[in-house]
């Protein structure tokens, strides 16, 4: 039989904002324990919540820029459970009435364009840390977390491959990242995933026992995790088993999913509306002031990208893919003058692979957009040819020092003067009968050895074209 | 001249002028305590040194002139409202070593304004009772009658100021809780509208019911109390973003031409004492002699208000009250052998019975299967009560109605039994669960001695009927200023 995986996904993403959702403490992440706290955060007797606005706002672009719909009113809820990083032992989230709701967004795999539904958004405030001392039976915490804005973002079970979970999971990152709303940061947690699969018999409209999975720290693991889990369900049940309802989690080194251990207890949260706070009534004059500030979303980049600068869908794509990126790339466009299909293939390719050989990201960037632009015009006015470019580009990446200087201290202008190149040809010719004799008999693929003799020659400054032409002008005769 | 006796008002005048100093009236209020405390227990904790150092600070502003009426004034505020490096207990062993490091937003505005705080009141623990027997620290002792409760849960503020320690009080109403204990002891209480007073600070029994609010010796001195702590407070969302009014410019007010409504349901209810109705009757018979007219009016949900609020405070509550776990702050039980056992021991030795029971109560009526049957029932009922209220208030500027269906009852009498408890609140809830304002003020005493008070309660963010009505009421029924025998 064969089966079709259905996938959900759940995204929590901290929300930007200098301080927490509640008080006016600071969401700055690696502060001594502790030390941003206040007694509303602390959740000390008699203090009450005050909605940050900034919050509000950050949720609300969001539900816009993925197609939801905005409620007129919304409520925050008290989710109630005990747990020692949780000081108010309830966490102020939204449960029957979500900021937002019925969103979508397009993603695109190999198998082609498809939307995925947004079922819901909504906002809560996020819990502390408890920090396991390593040798004593004690455990601590830290509140600096806490009060932190969330904004947790709810998938329809719309997705059937680990690859379109990776690609919605990508674009909605793409899309928080464009919006400033989200820093994105997988590894601090700013941008956590869990994920609901089940398997089906392929043509069957009932969904299968779900497991959801957590502890998925990329994009990657995410992929990984899913993949492995349609595996382990699928051999379940060909074996004549059970998936059985449970939480599992990631475990990146093994590259298997585990049950999580200890026994899960059905928890009941006893939602009731938040009794301190008003309900959250969002007027249309507030969502369209935000929709007229919103910035231009990945996939309007990416058409303007094709549009504007003549490049390939797929160029387009990859360049768009991150706003950086997308800045980055514009940035060095608004200032050189050359083809944007060869700068974006300078970006695309010698830039990512330096960035990706390093581990680096494009904002920390060793070589400037200014640079790159530099090295580009070099290129593009005939000052350099394109071989040197790629060794100025990695002399740039390594020393830091703008391209002109480079060029200038290692004497590698092109050399476009026809009687330098002239004189070396003269001597290439000189040099190899044979091969000029084996030219004229036909064999003209020999061009290339001709070529490379005098660039080798001109020690490769020599103007390639330039080159070509007087080599052929002289054996031709 | 009996320093404590004096009202706010007569104080401040007195101060203004120079004849007295806040340190020679905090020095009496201090000493009365000294002499009759022992027999009332209106206090959890007192603030001498606090107290002498601010009526110091107090009496150079006063120098200066231009103070504001509460400068150089000793007062006490129920233990329930936290007060900077002050032990706020709550009534509660939980919290017997909380020292807040912030003031309620009230205290703040009272320490603003100049006022001396003298200590922190006795209460039913988180508020929840209406004896100030729930208190884990002792009972209070009803001035007027030793072996009665004082009322509750701001027992504690009722009883002090009916005892002249200290010249009035703060206390928090969150189903009676100010306007009970003020009528059992004979003093003015006022719950002001749902929002009208900052609540931060304010340790939350349920949220969307609490109040804190004024009990005082004279109608006169609620408002300049009420001047003093209401308005809008950017801390607490929930508080009304508009400033308030002047307050005692309603004191000018005549009653003449206003409609006073006497719900029904409330004169008819089942266990009205003879002596309470006999009271009501002529404190109608005064007010239409003022000039007021009193006609019949009907809040036909009033016998689900009990149900309806014994149903949302504890759900409230339950989960207010979760914080209390020994992790962060006040009490935690000793070696317990994993987290669980560190909630349940914490919880279970900090906590007395009644408030156990209400949050037992709360956590059942918030779990999955239940909701819809309980909370979500008693919001309903809320709503009819509101409209209840919408509809009389429509023909009516006010309605008037007992406190409690009895004076004050003895100690122990209803411990055994806290439905019979629940059911003495079945005047005051209304009003809590409506959001509007409601007044205790003094309308004579039972056969036995006992005060009782009466009721009036107007429209959202009426206070000004309320004061003109009580404060017309009050001059000419001419019972308050008689004091206990302590
Ligand atoms: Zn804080």
């Amino acid at each position: 039989m064969e089966f079709e995986a259905v996938i959900g996904l759940e995204v929590h993403a901290q929300l930007k904002t200098r301080s927490k959702i509640f008080c006016g403490c600071s969401t700055a992440f690696g502060a001594p324990p502790n030390t941003h706290v206040c007694p509303v955060c602390l959740g000390m007797p008699g203090v009450l919540p005050v909605l940050n606005k900034k919050a509000v706002d950050f949720a609300i672009m969001t539900s816009i820029a993925t197609n939801c719909t905005v409620a007129r009113e919304s409520r925050f809820a008290r989710k109630n459970y005990f747990y020692p990083d949780l000081p108010k032992n309830f966490q102020i989230s939204m449960y029957e009435l979500p900021l937002s709701e019925h969103g979508w967004l397009e993603i695109e795999t190999a198998a082609g364009k498809k939307r995925v539904g947004i079922t819901r958004i909504h906002m809560e405030e996020d819990a502390g840390k408890l920090v396991h001392d390593e040798f004593a039976p004690v455990s601590r915490v830290d509140l600096n977390r806490t009060g932190t804005p969330l904004m947790e973002i709810v998938s329809e079970p719309d997705m059937r491959t680990p690859e379109e979970a990776g690609a919605y999971l990508r674009k909605l990152h793409a899309i928080l990242r464009y919006l400033d709303v989200c820093d994105g940061n997988m590894e601090e947690g700013s941008f956590r995933c869990d994920a609901n699969v089940s398997i089906r018999p392929r043509g069957q409209e009932a969904f299968g026992t779900r497991a959801e999975l957590k502890n998925m720290n990329s994009f990657k693991n995410v992929e990984k995790a899913l993949a492995f889990e349609i595996a382990r369900q699928t051999a379940v049940i060909e074996d004549g088993g059970r998936v059985v309802q449970e939480t599992r989690l990631w475990d990146a080194n093994a590259m298997k999913t585990l049950p999580m251990r200890g026994k899960e207890e059905a928890h009941d949260y006893r939602y009731f509306p938040e009794p301190d706070l008003l309900p959250l009534v969002v007027f249309p004059q507030w969502e369209e002031e935000l929709k007229a500030r919103l910035p231009e979303l990945p996939d309007a980049r990416k058409a303007r990208f094709t549009s504007q600068y003549g490049l390939s869908d797929y160029d387009a794509g990859v360049l768009t893919s991150e706003r950086e990126l997308a800045d980055f790339f514009e940035a060095v466009m608004a200032s050189c003058k050359g083809e944007p299909k060869q700068a974006a293939n300078w970006v695309t390719g010698a830039l990512m692979g330096l960035l990706n050989a390093r581990g680096l990201s494009i904002s920390e960037s060793p070589v400037s957009a200014l640079a790159l632009a530099a090295l580009l015009t070099l290129l593009d006015s005939g000052v350099i040819s394109g071989k040197i470019a790629k060794t100025v580009f990695e002399e740039m990446a390594e020393t830091g020092k703008a391209p002109d200087v480079i060029v200038k201290e290692k004497g590698l202008v092109q050399v476009s003067d026809a009687s330098v190149i002239e004189k070396a040809v003269e001597e290439v010719l000189a040099e190899n009968p044979a091969e000029v004799t084996g030219y004229r008999g036909g064999k003209t693929k020999l061009m290339g050895f001709f070529v490379g003799a005098v660039m080798k020659k001109t020690r490769g400054k020599a103007n390639p074209g330039l080159v070509n032409e007087l080599l052929k002008k002289r054996l031709d005769a | 001249m009996e320093l404590f006796r004096l009202t706010v008002s007569e104080a401040a005048d007195l101060l203004s002028r120079r004849e007295i100093s806040s340190r020679e009236l905090t020095l009496a209020a201090l000493s009365r305590i000294e002499a009759v405390e022992p027999k009332v227990g209106a206090f959890i904790t007192l603030c001498r040194e606090e107290a002498l150092a601010a009526a110091d600070a107090a009496d150079k502003a006063l120098a200066k002139g231009g103070a504001a009426p509460l400068c150089g004034i000793p007062l006490s505020v129920k233990d329930v409202l936290c007060t900077k490096g002050v032990r706020t207990t709550c009534g509660s062993k939980i919290l017997e070593s909380f020292f807040p490091p912030y003031d309620a937003t009230v205290v703040s505005r009272l320490k603003d304004a100049g006022a001396v705080i003298i200590g922190k009141n006795n209460m039913d623990e988180f508020a929840m009772g209406s004896s100030t027997e729930n208190s884990a620290f002792h009972p209070t002792r009803n001035p007027w009658d030793p072996c009665r409760i004082p009322g509750g849960s701001s027992g504690g503020s009722a009883a002090a100021v009916a005892a002249d320690m200290g010249l009035c009080s703060l206390g928090s109403d969150t189903g009676g809780s100010i306007r009970q204990p003020a009528s059992h002891c004979g003093v003015v209480g006022l719950k002001p509208s749902y929002g009208r007073v900052s609540r931060y600070g304010l340790v939350a029994y349920a949220s969307s019911l609490d109040q804190v609010g004024p009990i005082t010796k004279s109608v006169r001195d609620a408002a300049i109390l009420m001047n003093a702590i209401a308005g809008h407070d950017p801390k607490d969302s929930t508080s009304m973003p508009k400033s308030a009014p002047d307050f005692t410019e309603a004191l000018r007010g005549e009653l003449s031409g206003m409609t006073l409504g006497l719900p029904k349901e409330y004169m008819e209810a089942e266990g009205l004492a003879p002596d309470v109705a006999l009271l009501m009757e002529k404190a109608v018979k005064t007010l239409s002699e003022l000039g007021a007219s009193c006609v019949p009016v009907s809040l036909p949900h009033t016998g689900y208000a009990v149900a309806a609020y014994y149903l949302i405070a504890p759900a409230e509550a339950s989960s207010n009250l979760a914080r209390y776990d020994g992790v962060k702050y006040g009490f935690r039980a000793e070696n317990p052998n994993d987290l669980a056992e560190m909630y349940k021991n914490t919880r279970s030795a900090g906590f007395g019975p009644e408030v156990r029971r209400r949050i037992l109560l709360g956590t059942y009526a918030l779990s999955a299967g239940y909701y819809d049957a309980y909370y979500g029932k008693a919001s309903q009922v809320r709503t009819l009560i509101m409209r209840d209220f919408a509809r009389v208030f429509a023909s009516c500027d006010a309605v008037i109605s007992p406190v409690s269906p009895t004076p004050a009852f003895l100690i122990g009498e209803k411990c055994a039994d806290p439905l019979t408890m629940y059911l003495s609140d079945i005047f005051t809830v209304p009003a809590n669960l409506a959001g509007i304002p409601g007044i205790s003020v003094p309308c004579g005493f039972s056969a036995d001695g006992l005060p009782v008070g009466l009721q009036i309660m107007a429209d959202h963010f009426k206070e000004e009927t309320l004061l003109t009505v009580a404060h017309a009421f009050e001059a000419a029924a001419g019972v308050s200023g008689k004091k206990p025998q302590l």
